[in-house]
C-alpha cells in the first residue's frame, strides 16, 4: 500500500540523493585537502566559474525530461561568443552585442526545434549535425582567430553581467565574489519555477513520458519542443556571453569541454535518460560535484587525466543508481536476477561440492 | 456556447467520410450518427478501421473529405483538434495512451487545461484539491491506497481505465469515447470498466465503446455497428441477437472477402 501511494522519500524531496552525494562529497574533500575547501577563495572560484555550466545544464534538464537531448551547444557557445565577440571588439557596440549574441542563440536552438519537430528528424542526429555546422561556421567566420576582449572590465557589458560589485571591499575573498553567481541564480530559480508549476514544465514532462499521450491530451508537441530547444540555444548563449567576459576572451572550441560536463551534471542530478522526469534542484548540485570533484582532485594531488575518469564514474554510477531507485519495474527484476544468479551459484556450489567429493 | 437540451437530436454525425493514408483507403464513405444518450459499440476485425473512425471524430485525425457534424453544427476541417474537441466536450479514453506514466494523478487529471494564472503558473493546490474530489466522488477510490500524488505506473489497468474515464466525466463530457479499454485487463479489472460504461449511460451522456469482446460490448451497448475494411457494413440492435449468433455473423463476414 505504501508503495502504491507511489511518494517515497525521493519523491518527496525533490533530488535529495544527490544533495546527500554532495554533502558527503563536501566533507571528504574538505578532510582530504582542508586547505583548499575550508577556505573561501575555492568558492568564491566556483561563484565565477560554475555558472556556463549550470546555465547548460538547466537547460538541457528540459530537453533530456522531454525526452530529447541536445549536442549542439558546444558549438552554439562557439557561435554565440563569436557574434558577440565580434561585435562588442570591432564593431564597439556594447549591449548591443550582448542582444545579438543572445539571438543567435536564440535562432539556433529555434532551427533546431524546427528540423525535429517539424522534420521529424530524431533530435540525436539534427544536433550532432548542427553541432558540426555552427562550430564550423564560428571558424570559418572567425578565420579561426581569437578575440583577446582587452580593457572589457571598463565597460558597462563587463561590470553589469561578470563585474565584482565588492571590488572595492577590505575583505580579500569579498573582492573576488562575482555578480554572474547572482544572475545564473535568478535564472536557474526561474527555470526551476517554470518546470515545477508552468504548463510548458508540465508539458516538457509529459512529451518526455510519451508523445502519444501528449498528443491525444491536448498537447501541441511540435511547438512546443520547439520552445525547449529555443530556450536551450537562449541559456546557451547567455553561457557563451558569460564565458566571453570572464575569461576577457574568444577562442573557437570554448565550449567543447562542456558537452560531457553538462549532459553528466543533468543525470547525476536525477533527471531521467527516458525522460518524463527532471529536476532543477538535482541539475544544480549534479553541477556541483561535477566543478568540486575536479577541483577537489586537483588539489588532493591528483592529474587531470584523473578528473575525466572519476567524472566518468560518477556519471555511470549515478545513472544505474537512479534507474534502479526511480523504476519499480526495473528494481524488481535486479532482484529477481540477483536472487535466481545467487540460485544458481548455490546449484554450482553444490555440484562443485559433489565432484570434489 | 453548448446549446440547451432538446436543441440537437446527435452528438456526432459524419457525412460521407472519407479517409486515406496515402494508397491505403482506411474509410470509405461513412455515414455515422450518435445520439445524445446512445452507447454506440464499435465492432470489426483489426485493421478495420476502428481507431481511424474515432480519431477523426475527436480531432487527432483530420478527414480527407466528407463532413463533421458535431450537435448538428458543421466542423470546419482544418480548425478540428483534440482542443476544440475537448472545449466541446468530447473525451477519448484510449487502452494505454491516455495517462502519462511517470506523472502524477493530479498531473494527469488536468495537463491541456491546467488551472493557471494568466501567466501560465498552475494552481497546484487547487488542482490537487478537485483532483481529490474527482478521485473519490467521480471515481470512487477509497482507502485503496491511490490518492493525488500517485504516479500512474503503479496504478492497475481497471485503476487507469477508471482514472482515464472518471477524467472524462469529470469535464463533463457529452460523448465519452472508449478505445478498446479493457484490452489486457482481467476479468475483475473488466467488470470495472463495463460498470463505468453504464455510468456513463446513467448520467445521461453518450459513448463510444470500441471492443473486441462481443459479450462486453452486447451488454451494455444500445446499438452495435459493424465495421469491415473502410466500411460500416451494418447496425444491429442488440436485443436482435444473442452473443453466439453475434459471433456467427462476424465470422461470416470474414470469409465473405
Ligand atoms: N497513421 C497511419 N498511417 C498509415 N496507415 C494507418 C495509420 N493509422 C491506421 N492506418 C491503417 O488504417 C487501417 C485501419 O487502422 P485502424 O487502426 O483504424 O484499425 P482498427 O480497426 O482500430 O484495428 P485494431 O482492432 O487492430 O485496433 C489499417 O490498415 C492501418 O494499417
Ligand atoms: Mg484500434
Amino acid at each position: 500500500m505504501a508503495q502504491r501511494s507511489g511518494v517515497s522519500i525521493l519523491q518527496r524531496f525533490e533530488a535529495l540523493p544527490i544533495i546527500i552525494v554532495f554533502v558527503l562529497l563536501l566533507l571528504l574533500f574538505m578532510y582530504r585537502a582542508p586547505e583548499v575547501f575550508l577556505a573561501p577563495y575555492i568558492y568564491t572560484t566556483f561563484l565565477s566559474t560554475l555558472p556556463p555550466l549550470i546555465l547548460l545544464a538547466a537547460g538541457l534538464t528540459f530537453v533530456i525530461g522531454a525526452g530529447e537531448i541536445d549536442l549542439s551547444f558546444p558549438s552554439i557557445i562557439a557561435f554565440s561568443g563569436f557574434v558577440f565577440a565580434v561585435l562588442f571588439k570591432e564593431y564597439d557596440l556594447g549591449w548591443i552585442a550582448v542582444v545579438a549574441g543572445l539571438a543567435s542563440g536564440i535562432l539556433v536552438g529555434f532551427l533546431n526545434g524546427i528540423i525535429i519537430a517539424k522534420i521529424g528528424i530524431p533530435s540525436f542526429m539534427t544536433t550532432l549535425g548542427t553541432q558540426f555546422f555552427w562550430a564550423g561556421m564560428a571558424t570559418v567566420l572567425s578565420g579561426g582567430k581569437s578575440y583577446a576582449l582587452r580593457g572589457v572590465e571598463e565597460s558597462s557589458v563587463w561590470q553589469w553581467i561578470v563585474g565584482r560589485p565588492f571590488a572595492s571591499a577590505s575583505t580579500p575573498w569579498l573582492q573576488e565574489l562575482s555578480i554572474q553567481g547572482l544572475w545564473t541564480a535568478i535564472i536557474v530559480g526561474f527555470l526551476w519555477l517554470i518546470l515545477t508549476r508552468h504548463r510548458f514544465g508540465e508539458h516538457a514532462m509529459f512529451i518526455g513520458d510519451s508523445n502519444d499521450v501528449s498528443r491525444v491530451v491536448g498537447i501541441d508537441v511540435d511547438r512546443e519542443k520547439i520552445k525547449i530547444f529555443t530556450l536551450m540555444g537562449f541559456l546557451a548563449a547567455c553561457a557563451a556571453i558569460i564565458l566571453t567576459l570572464e575569461n576577457k576572451n574568444f577562442f573557437g572550441n570554448q565550449g567543447q569541454g562542456y558537452l560531457l560536463t553538462a549532459i553528466a551534471s543533468v543525470l547525476i542530478g536525477g533527471t531521467s535518460i527516458f525522460g518524463g522526469q527532471a529536476t532543477i534542484i538535482g541539475t544544480v548540485f549534479g553541477c556541483f560535484i561535477i566543478g568540486m570533484v575536479e577541483a577537489g582532485l586537483v588539489a588532493s594531488g591528483l592529474t587531470g587525466a584523473w578528473v575525466r575518469t572519476v567524472q566518468g564514474l560518477i556519471f555511470l554510477v549515478s545513472i544505474i543508481f537512479y534507474m534502479y531507485a526511480d523504476e519499480p519495474q526495473r528494481r524488481q527484476a535486479l532482484f529477481a536476477n540477483l536472487r535466481s544468479l545467487g540460485r544458481l551459484g548455490g546449484v554450482r556450489a553444490t555440484e562443485e561440492g559433489g565432484v570434489r567429493r | 456556447m453548448t446549446p440547451a437540451a432538446g436543441e440537437f437530436e446527435s452528438i456526432v454525425r459524419l457525412e460521407g467520410v472519407q479517409k486515406y493514408f496515402g494508397a491505403v483507403h482506411a474509410l470509405r464513405d461513412i455515414d455515422l450518427s450518435i445520439g445524445r444518450n446512445e452507447i454506440v459499440g464499435l465492432i470489426g476485425d483489426n485493421g478495420a478501421g476502428k481507431s481511424t473512425l474515432i480519431k477523426l471524430m475527436t480531432g487527432v485525425l483530420a478527414p480527407t473529405s466528407g463532413r463533421i457534424f458535431i450537435r448538428e453544427r458543421e466542423i470546419q476541417p482544418g480548425e478540428y483538434s483534440v482542443r476544440m474537441a475537448h472545449d466541446l466536450s468530447i473525451e477519448t479514453v484510449y487502452q494505454d495512451k491516455s495517462l502519462a506514466e511517470k506523472q502524477p494523478l493530479w498531473r494527469n487529471f488536468f495537463v491541456g487545461r491546467q488551472i493557471t494564472n494568466r501567466f501560465g503558473f498552475i494552481d497546484i493546490k487547487r488542482e490537487k484539491e478537485v483532483a481529490q474530489k474527482i478521485l473519490i466522488d467521480t471515481i470512487g477510490f477509497r482507502g485503496v491506497g491511490i490518492t493525488v500524488d500517485s504516479t500512474v505506473g503503479n496504478l492497475s489497468g481497471g485503476e487507469r481505465q477508471g482514472i482515464a474515464i472518471g477524467r472524462a466525466m469529470h469535464y463533463n463530457a457529452d460523448l465519452i469515447v472508449l478505445d478498446e479499454p479493457t484490452a489486457a485487463l482481467g476479468v475483475a479489472e473488466v467488470r470495472k470498466v463495463v460498470e463505468f460504461v453504464r455510468r456513463i449511460k446513467q448520467s445521461g451522456r453518450a459513448c463510444i465503446y470500441i471492443e473486441h469482446n462481443l459479450a462486453h460490448v452486447h451488454e451494455v451497448a444500445d446499438r452495435l455497428v459493424v465495421l469491415d475494411r473502410g466500411r460500416v457494413v451494418s447496425e444491429i440492435n442488440p436485443k436482435d441477437m444473442t452473443v453466439p449468433e453475434l459471433t456467427e455473423y462476424l465470422i461470416a463476414l470474414q470469409h465473405n472477402a
